[in-house]
């Protein structure tokens, strides 16, 4: 249970009961879409982009509650931050996932560390963010969970 | 429960635990496990007999020959087909599947025809014939399934409407993988034949779970794998009638299923060769075989009626969780040896994840059934899917599990 408890901490939990930012945004002028085949989880990142700047961003979609709560963790932390701030920080989340190393000065998406003892779980934490990032890009294409390496 | 010899002795992997419990693996749907006297074949064969079959002939091709000749003899006894020159050794039901919907639907197919199939089909009983139609100018269309919780199964008065003489071809799954449900295969394949239809049934939930008899069914062809059956993995049969195999072109060319070469052209053996292009597998073919020795000394009809007991009370127990949504027949009616639910507000795989660390092994996703899932409005569900080796007290170990991940997540 001790792994169990560390990967289903109580952010996580809490996001996925009460998904923040969650729907269209109506003001979306950049939007993108994850989709991971093997479990069928679905995510769409809508993003307002004003020049660099993130100032709206809402996610929809449906999977299970690592990647339900991931995405709506994320868009929390992305709101306001530049393209190059949303990528870094996607860097520093994806070592915490892949090593289960969490940095201090991060609070909340620290929570996601449990998740590299379950290899399997990494494509479910990771999606929102993969479709933030396509849809900071202007990538057209769906990001699927088989085109990238975590 | 009617009494039922516990058979756990005879499979080595069932004896470990997993996150410190015992393993109780309720995912026989993707696949079975594999009792000693397969593995013991396998192995006998690598240690004794290894060879290439019909072209050495020398000692150990001789029995290599035999054996893979002998296993093809079995699994025509096993399914009764008339003659083993109906049994072609594939990779599985996929290659199966794939292997009619290109070579006969090359010959056969042309625009305007219709191949029909069901809203409940595994993607490799679908996809080939999206291909196949593609390919063709066809049109494909789906017997419908009925009811919000697909519990009505095939929509059979739908049946005669869609039946008309421009389907030429009739795909069906014994039963599904998703559902549970039981589909009546003989009738099917009668009333497809009235219309001068050819038929084919994805056998592959059916075969190791209960008496098949292709004659009896009066299918044209019937796919299966040899993984769900207690056979190896990278093993699977095509069932083709006699008339209709040996009218049909190869689908993959090479040796061993040519009579006559020239730089000019080839001509082909006749069936199951001309199927075989390359060096089969041996090894695993010949371990199906004793899969086939494994299931009828334990007898299918009780194989059968154990699988169901089990799924009765299975859903009987499942039915007492608050808030689960169970697919498929509903209780009371006939199902396989398997169930299909979902939780709102509870993700497939948060449980699949949970139910690992007790030690139960479950499938959580969308079965390879997308469409069936779209049509039921849902993204996935849990599946528990039973076999002869599982007891009751393996489902009063998976509902507590299933209990402790529901308050977990109502906080
Ligand atoms: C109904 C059905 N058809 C086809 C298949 C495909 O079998 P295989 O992957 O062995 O080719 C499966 C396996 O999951 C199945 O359940």
């Amino acid at each position: 249970m001790s792994d169990l408890a560390d990967l289903y901490q109580q952010v996580i939990l809490d996001h996925n009961r009460r998904p923040r930012n969650r729907g269209r945004l109506p003001t979306a002028n950049r939007v993108a879409h994850g989709d991971n085949p093997t479990c069928g989880d679905q995510c769409s990142v809508y993003l307002q982009l004003d020049g660099d700047r993130i100032s709206g961003i809402t996610f929809d979609g449906s999977g299970c509650a690592i990647s339900q709560a991931s995405a709506s963790l994320m868009t929390v932390q992305l709101k306001g931050k530049t393209a190059a701030e949303a990528e870094n920080l996607f860097g520093v989340f994806h070592e915490i996932v892949t090593t289960g190393k969490e940095p201090e000065e991060i609070s909340d998406i620290g929570a996601f560390a449990g998740v590299h003892a379950f290899p399997a779980r990494i494509k479910c934490a990771t999606l929102g963010w993969h479709a933030a990032l396509n849809a900071l890009k202007g990538d057209p294409v769906p990001a699927t969970t088989e085109t990238y390496k975590d | 429960m009617p009494s039922w010899p516990n058979f756990r002795a005879d499979f080595p992997v069932l004896h470990q635990q997993v996150n410190g419990k015992p393993l109780v693996y309720l995912d026989n749907g993707a696949t079975t496990q594999k009792p000693r006297r397969v593995i013991d074949a396998l192995v006998r064969y690598y240690e004794r007999d290894n060879s290439n079959v019909h072209r050495g002939l020398h000692a150990l091709s001789m029995r290599a020959t035999d054996g893979y000749e002998g296993a093809r003899a079995r699994i025509a006894r096993f399914i009764n087909a008339a003659d083993p020159a109906e049994i072609i050794f594939t990779r599985g039901t996929t290659e199966s599947i794939n292997l009619v919907a290109r070579s006969w639907g090359h010959a056969h197919l042309k625009p305007g025809d219709v191949v029909l199939t069901t809203e409940m089909e595994h993607h490799s009983n679908l996809v080939p014939w999206q291909q196949a139609a593609k390919a063709s100018g066809a049109t494909l269309k789906y017997v419908p399934v009925l009811g919000a919780d697909a519990e009505g199964g095939l929509d059979l008065a739908a049946l005669d409407a869609l039946l008309t003489p421009a389907v030429k071809l009739f795909a069906f799954t014994h039963i599904s993988n998703t559902l549970g449900a039981i589909n009546p295969a003989t009738e099917l394949c009668r009333r497809a034949r009235a219309v001068g239809a050819v038929t084919v049934i994805d056998a592959a939930q059916s075969i190791g779970h209960a008496p098949l008899d292709v004659q009896a069914l009066g299918c044209d062809f019937l796919a299966f794998s040899g993984h769900k059956m207690c056979g190896p993995t990278g093993i699977g049969v095509l069932y083709g009638r006699r008339a209709l195999l040996d009218q049909l072109a190869p689908d993959e060319t090479g040796g061993g299923m040519v009579v006559s070469v020239t730089y000019e052209g080839a001509t082909w053996k006749p069936a199951p060769e001309r199927f075989e292009a390359g060096t089969p597998n041996v090894a695993d073919a010949i371990a199906l075989g004793a899969a086939c020795d494994y299931l009828d000394a334990l007898g299918r009809d009780q194989i059968a009626a154990h699988d169901a007991a089990l799924s009765g009370l299975a859903m009987e127990k499942l039915s007492t969780l608050p808030g689960i949504r169970i697919i498929g027949p509903r209780v009371g009616t006939p199902r396989s040896g398997l169930v299909s639910f979902a939780f709102e507000g509870v993700h497939a795989h948060d449980i699949v994840t949970f139910a690992d660390e007790d030690g139960v092994a479950l499938r959580g996703g969308h079965h390879c059934n997308q469409p069936l899932m779209r049509k039921l409005g849902l993204t996935s569900t849990t599946r528990a899917s039973f076999y002869l080796y599982n007891t009751p007290e393996e489902i009063d170990t998976l509902v507590a599990s299933l209990r402790r991940i529901l308050k977990f997540f109502a906080g």
